[in-house]
């Protein structure tokens, strides 16, 4: 396989600190095992801070959208309400029903909780700013997003309670049918860039800024990812498996305190991660609208300058922050304006309208490849 | 010994007690919904030792298919016909299970004999690592098609198989009891489910919109 060599290699701070601690006289191997947990950290950081985020803004929006004002009180324009909602859950008595299943009980939310976090594995800021480009990149979190089912019917079957039950059912039902469209709509871009890394997917959208993202050359995959994300983060309009009126509040009905907590966590972090991939996969992930070689050489300055490179950095960082968080935005607004599907419309949207459509997708992708491979990736 | 290959050994034994550990969990078990759960943890702990052998790309598809599909899938029918009841009295059980154990302990043995006989260094070529995706496709598309196209074909059978099994109104009566077999009822909700009496008087259907 002819691999193109890299145009820029960006900013690499782990190069940068293992020399830096080399320099005082560490091995390699004890600085490289200093910086392994560095980026891991970071990103869990990143993760919980970008829940709190998300739930400020969904108490705003969801506010604006009813014409309500919405928190204000706990700090300036309510910013502390998130944290003290955590708090509120971290100090709540944790609850087993009598007759549950206290084993299964406890690991089902853990397991919801951890493929999520795992999956922030493969989420790039940058060319070097990932915890770790492994080549199944987008694979990995596809097959890591499919463990999240085991959990949710764990759960739903150790609660011990019909509404439990009924909530994990349909919670699984649903993540594995849209999960097929959703794998489908990836494997044409991936057929595009040649590759499963995200890393080389951003790259192969970079070059002409704005106009060469995926979004233009994916529209309806972009549309089948997305639709087939907030089914799988199971957001409104498709929170079927935890519908208030139908099932109290499904799989977590009996859940309290911290272990509801870990639900709750799951389901933000996993809507923001699956708003990242979109941004990934079909905004150009971190690329600026313009593309940032050009607006350097307009400046007269190099691109491998260090300050350049830290300025890159941000941007690059800031760019993909600012696009997942405006996908956000779309599904807060969705949530709070869209009506719920019923159960059968959406495993007939599923696989009867997504699952065609994508398979569609791909292979117009394929003939479009093979017709015009300069533009659709050789 | 460097630290990364201590480590790989420490993960090696982990995952290798997991999975010894979970498929007799799996086996022993009397209750099927923790035997389900544990062929899911033995799954994973074989994705596991996939990575350990830089195989990546089976790791995840490993992952894909056998947790994400299978084992759901086996969890979804033991909680669709979750009936608690106790099994009625085997006639001879002891003698049963003492005859499997046999069965089953003189496979291990084999097994064992196997792998001790076996001379397992590979001369081969090395390890390809993230390389492997292209080149499991390379061979999927070229001396493997003929296994890998039968497969797809054994897959849509079993496929039809189910969707004919399933639309029972295919059949127009039930092999069974010979009854007229169909799924109308979401069809004909009009009509009261719960009519067993005479039939509802005239002038309350006329007033009826």
């Amino acid at each position: 396989m002819d691999s193109a060599p890299i145009v820029t290699t960006g900013l690499d701070l782990q190069t940068s600190f293992v020399e830096v601690l080399q320099g005082l006289g560490l091995s390699s191997g004890a600085a490289r095992l200093l910086w392994l947990p560095l980026p891991m950290l970071t990103v869990l950081v990143a993760a919980v801070v970008g829940v709190l985020v998300n739930v400020w803004l969904e108490r705003k929006i969801s506010a604006a959208v009813q014409q309500r004002i919405g928190p204000e009180y706990a700090g300036a324009l309510g910013i502390l309400q998130p944290l003290a909602d955590g708090l509120k859950l971290v100090f709540k008595e944790d609850i087993i029903p009598a007759r549950a299943d206290g084993l299964l009980f406890t690991l089902g939310p853990v397991l919801v909780l951890v493929p999520v976090i795992l999956s922030w594995l493969v989420v790039p800021f940058g060319q070097n700013l990932l915890i770790s480009n492994v080549g199944v990149g987008v694979f990995l979190w596809i097959s890591l997003s499919s463990i999240q089912p085991i959990g949710l019917l764990m759960s739903g079957y150790a609660s011990n309670n019909k509404y439990s039950l009924l909530g994990g059912l349909r919670a699984a039902a649903q993540s594995i049918s849209y999960e097929i469209p959703l794998a489908l709509a990836v494997l044409a871009v991936v057929m595009m860039s040649n590759s499963l890394s995200t890393v080389d997917i951003v790259n192969q959208q970079a070059g002409a800024g704005i106009l060469s993202w995926n979004i233009w050359r994916q529209p309806v995959g972009f549309v089948i990812f997305w639709i087939c994300a907030l089914a799988e983060c199971e957001r409104l309009p498709f929170d079927l498996p935890e519908a208030e009126e139908e099932l109290v509040a499904g799989y977590q009905t009996e859940y309290s305190g911290m272990k509801f907590a870990l639900f709750y966590l799951g389901s933000y972090i996993n809507l923001v991660l699956s708003a990242l991939l979109v941004a990934v996969l079909y905004l150009g992930g971190w690329s600026f609208p313009v593309p940032v070689e050009w607006l350097a050489g307009l400046l007269g300055q190099s691109v491998d300058a260090p300050l350049v490179q830290v300025i890159t950095a941000s941007v690059g960082i800031a760019m993909t922050v600012l696009k997942a968080y405006l996908l956000v935005f779309f599904a807060i607004l969705l949530r709070w304006t869209v009506p719920r599907v019923r159960i059968d419309q959406l495993l007939d949207l599923g696989w009867k309208f997504l699952l065609p459509v994508a398979l569609v997708n791909l292979l117009v992708t394929a003939a479009l490849k093979l017709a015009f491979p300069s533009v659709f990736g050789g | 010994m460097t630290l990364a290959s201590s480590i790989q050994q420490v993960c090696f034994l982990v995952l290798a007690a997991t999975v010894v550990g979970g498929s007799l969990g799996v086996v022993l078990l009397p209750n099927i919904v923790y035997s389900a759960f544990l062929l899911g943890g033995v799954f994973l702990a074989v994705a596991g030792l996939y990575l350990l052998l830089n195989a990546s790309f089976v790791a995840a598809a490993q992952v894909l298919v056998y947790v994400g599909a299978v084992n759901v899938l086996i969890l979804f029918a033991i909680m669709l016909v979750n009936k608690k009841e106790t099994m009625a009295a085997i006639p001879g059980l002891p003698v049963r299970r003492l005859l499997s154990g046999l069965v089953c302990g003189g496979l291990f043995a084999l097994l064992l004999r196997v792998a001790y006989t076996t001379a397992w260094a590979l001369p081969g070529p090395l390890p390809v690592g993230e390389e492997a995706t292209i080149r499991i496709g390379e061979h999927l598309f070229s001396d493997y098609l003929l296994p890998f196209e039968l497969a797809s074909v054994l897959l849509l059978m079993a496929m039809i198989g189910a969707i004919v099994l399933a639309r029972r109104d295919v059949f127009s009566s039930d092999v069974i009891t010979g009854e007229p077999a169909d799924q109308g009822l979401i069809e004909k909700s009009r009509t009261p489910l719960l009519l067993d009496g005479p039939p509802a008087s005239p002038s309350l259907q006329e007033t009826a919109p």
